[in-house]
């Protein structure tokens, strides 16, 4: 794998005195070592003394809670790492067993550098001052100097694009500039390791934009990054490696493409392994409508190979299937097949209709239906739904499944809107 | 294989002290600092609040005691003495009150960021320590204004602040540490500071306690040494020393014994809770 590769070294930016030398891919910027982190809960919490004086001898029991299980691992210098895993995994906790914030039972940390966490953005940022003392707070915290924080000062300003508003008080600023203020900070700091937790999801779509160049330009830069994330499209963009973790242990590390791939797997496998194991009963109330008249028996997302899937990668083909089983006479029958999205927005949709002169369903008569296309969609969790229909004028619905089989597509990149769309693009200056 | 540019160090977690001594340094200055602006920010008076809320005490209580009650009228310059008393003790008071929640107040800083915990208590007192500063400028206009001074051995003030700022940050490290897993913390000292204010020589001087064998207990609590020498050097020569009043050089051992036991103890149990504080919150 060539790409792994990081690039080489260009030399930091600023008048950082702590710019970084020369870096050489191949030295090791962060080594970890049989990491283990357990939690004790206590199960009745002792938080008043009177407790602890009516009962001087009872031991305290804990939940103990195996949060990290042995992790290793190493980052070259000038590698943009990702850390993926599903909430609870640990990986947060390993971030900030890194970062210093919590101290490992077991196993070592080594950095060689200077290295600043960013658990939370503008940590410390007090809302009663101006965005000049945040600043310096903010950099100080970071382990500048206020002497380089007062240096800095007009390159993060510029940075946050806030001339305007140095000296307004910070809680004046609106959320996003406060946002933008904060990553100034941090891309100004000249820390050459940076830890990062998903400190993006805040902020306008413009300035993500810019945090995203931004992590680009740090990782030409030759900075060492690593990034906590749930967001595969960053690791896949970014990331020379990454890393899964399950349960407090790494279950994979490596390529970013393969670990988004087994990440979304995962992340879908479990998800509705609870809600959705099989067929939804039909929706027609038997009461009301004492004979079902058909039924969507079936459906579901095709792989390539024909196996059953739920993962759909953008760009590959998209199958969908249905099966319907009538179960008595359905005449003029119509099927329509439809994907809609998280919010209930149908996204993509077909029909046979007018499907003129199709002889009428007989009980035992069965359909598949198959949908093939290019997957447009854009990243996120989407439903299929299938519906019969009767009649050519009239129409009567005979069954339907809807908000059935989540899917997941992932992998989008360019994808502004809600689908993909052939089109070109031109914008003449100064016509 | 790791021939790393820099030397690996290694990262051993929180501590309270991590990250060097100068950002340490830097960092306890910074939000003392900004604490002390924030303190009073926004009101009309600004920073005179600080010298406000002890002007106001001392009026309250000068009027009660010495207006109404005629109390210290047997007491030299006891308007003075009154003053620097509530001044030194108002210091005590308000940086361990402020430390025992201290901790909580910072979550974020100790949950979010590598952080040198010890910060947080030293800042408080650093907060304080700046009130004081300010406070102590007024108490020696009184003293001019009432034609006590100057006199030199005025000099000797810090041998004694020095003392009191050790045991105020011992204290205040104890508290701190404590009210993470004791939330009691917080009354308890509520009520001992109370406490401590009546069984200090603030309001009253040391040798008016009867009976006598009262006056020994007065004088063993440290802070009564502090203000009892304070006293003498500064407001009112011809009343006795500490050690005149208790009878003995030999008795200096007992407070200066609790300065450094008390702020020995706060390191050392501040330093011991300091890893695991962010799991404990």
């Amino acid at each position: 794998m060539p790409d792994l590769a990081p690039a080489g070294a260009a030399p930091a930016t600023g008048s950082g005195a702590a710019a970084p030398k020369e870096p050489t891919p191949r030295h090791t910027a962060i080594e970890v070592e049989g990491l283990e982190k357990t939690f004790r809960i206590p199960k009745h919490q002792v938080q008043t003394l009177k407790e602890r004086a009516l009962h001087p001898f009872r031991r305290q029991e804990y939940d103990e809670l195996n949060v990290l299980r042995g992790v290793s691992f190493e980052i070259p210098n000038g590698e943009f790492f990702g850390i993926v895993g599903r909430n609870g995994s640990g990986k947060s906790t390993l971030l900030k067993c890194m970062a210093g914030i919590y101290r490992a039972d077991e196993g070592t940390i080594k950095v060689a550098g200077r290295m600043s966490p960013f658990i939370e953005l503008g940590v410390g940022f007090n809302p009663d001052l101006t965005a000049r003392d945040n600043v310096v707070i903010n950099a100080v915290m970071m382990g500048l100097t206020p002497q380089e924080a007062r240096d800095r000062f007009d390159d993060i300003i510029a940075f946050a694009e806030l001339e305007q508003f140095v000296d307004m008080k910070l809680k004046n600023y609106s959320s996003g500039m406060q946002v933008r203020l904060a990553f100034a900070v941090m891309v100004q700091s000249g820390s050459n390791i940076l830890l990062i937790d998903e400190v993006l999801a805040v902020g306008d779509a413009a300035f993500q934009q810019r945090c995203l160049d931004e992590f680009q330009r740090l990782r030409d830069e030759g900075r060492t990054i690593v990034l906590v994330t749930h967001d595969m499209t960053m690791v896949e963009r970014f990331c020379h490696r990454a890393l899964l973790l399950t349960d407090g242990e790494i279950e994979m590390i490596g390529d970013p493409h393969e670990v988004g791939r087994r990440y979304v797997e995962r992340n879908f496998e479990s998800f509705h392994a609870l809600p959705a194991g099989e067929p939804e009963p039909p929706q027609n109330d038997e009461r009301k409508q004492p004979l079902v008249r058909a039924e969507v028996t079936d459906v579901w997302l095709e792989g390539p190979d024909g196996e059953r899937v739920e993962v759909v990668a953008h760009g590959d083909t998209l199958r969908l299937h249905a099966t319907i089983e009538s179960k008595a006479h359905v005449r003029d029958p119509i099927v329509d097949f439809w994907v809609d999205d998280e919010e209930d927005a149908r996204i993509l949709a077909t029909s046979t209709r007018p499907w003129d002169d199709q002889p009428p369903l007989e009980p035992g008569d069965t359909l598949h239906v198959t949908v093939e296309t290019r997957n447009v969609l854009r990243d996120g969790r989407y439903h299929i739904g299938c519906s019969l229909l009767s009649g050519s004028a009239a129409l009567d619905i005979v069954a339907l499944v809807n908000r059935h089989k989540p899917f997941h597509s992932y992998g989008a990149e360019r994808v502004y809107g809600l689908i993909e769309f052939e089109h070109t693009l031109r914008v003449d200056r100064n016509p | 294989m790791s021939t790393a540019l820099e030397p690996a160090q290694e990262i051993r977690g929180p501590s309270a002290y991590g990250g060097g001594w100068r950002r340490f340094m830097h960092l306890t200055w910074l939000i003392a600092v900004t604490d002390y602006r924030l303190t009073y920010f926004g009101s009309a008076l600004g920073y005179l609040w600080s010298l406000m809320r002890p002007l106001a005490l001392f009026g309250v209580l000068y009027l009660v005691f010495s207006s109404f009650l005629k109390f210290g009228d047997d007491i030299h310059n006891y308007r003075d003495l009154l003053l620097l008393n509530i001044v030194l003790f108002m210091f005590f008071s308000e940086a361990s009150g402020q430390a025992v929640r201290a901790v909580l107040n910072r979550e974020t800083l100790v949950r979010k960021m590598h952080f040198p915990r010890m910060v947080i208590p030293l800042s408080v007192v650093l907060t304080s320590m700046l009130n004081l500063a300010g406070n102590l400028v007024a108490v020696f206009v009184f003293l001019l204004i009432d034609g006590v001074g100057p006199r030199w051995t005025w000099l000797l003030l810090p041998l004694l602040l020095i003392p009191l700022v050790m045991f105020t940050a011992g204290v205040s490290m104890i508290l701190s540490s404590l009210y993470v897993s004791y939330r009691d913390v917080g009354p308890i000292w509520s009520v001992l500071t109370q406490l401590l204010f009546y069984a200090t020589p603030v309001l009253y001087a040391v040798e008016k306690v009867d009976p006598k064998s009262l006056q020994k207990i007065v004088l063993s609590n440290p802070l009564s040494a502090i203000l009892q020498q304070a006293r003498h050097w500064l407001v009112d020569p011809s009343a006795p020393s500490f050690a005149g009043a208790i009878g003995g050089f030999a008795w200096w051992l007992l407070p200066v014994g609790v300065f450094f036991a008390v702020c020995g103890f706060g390191l050392w149990i501040f330093n011991h809770e300091a890893p695991r504080i962010a799991e404990r919150l």
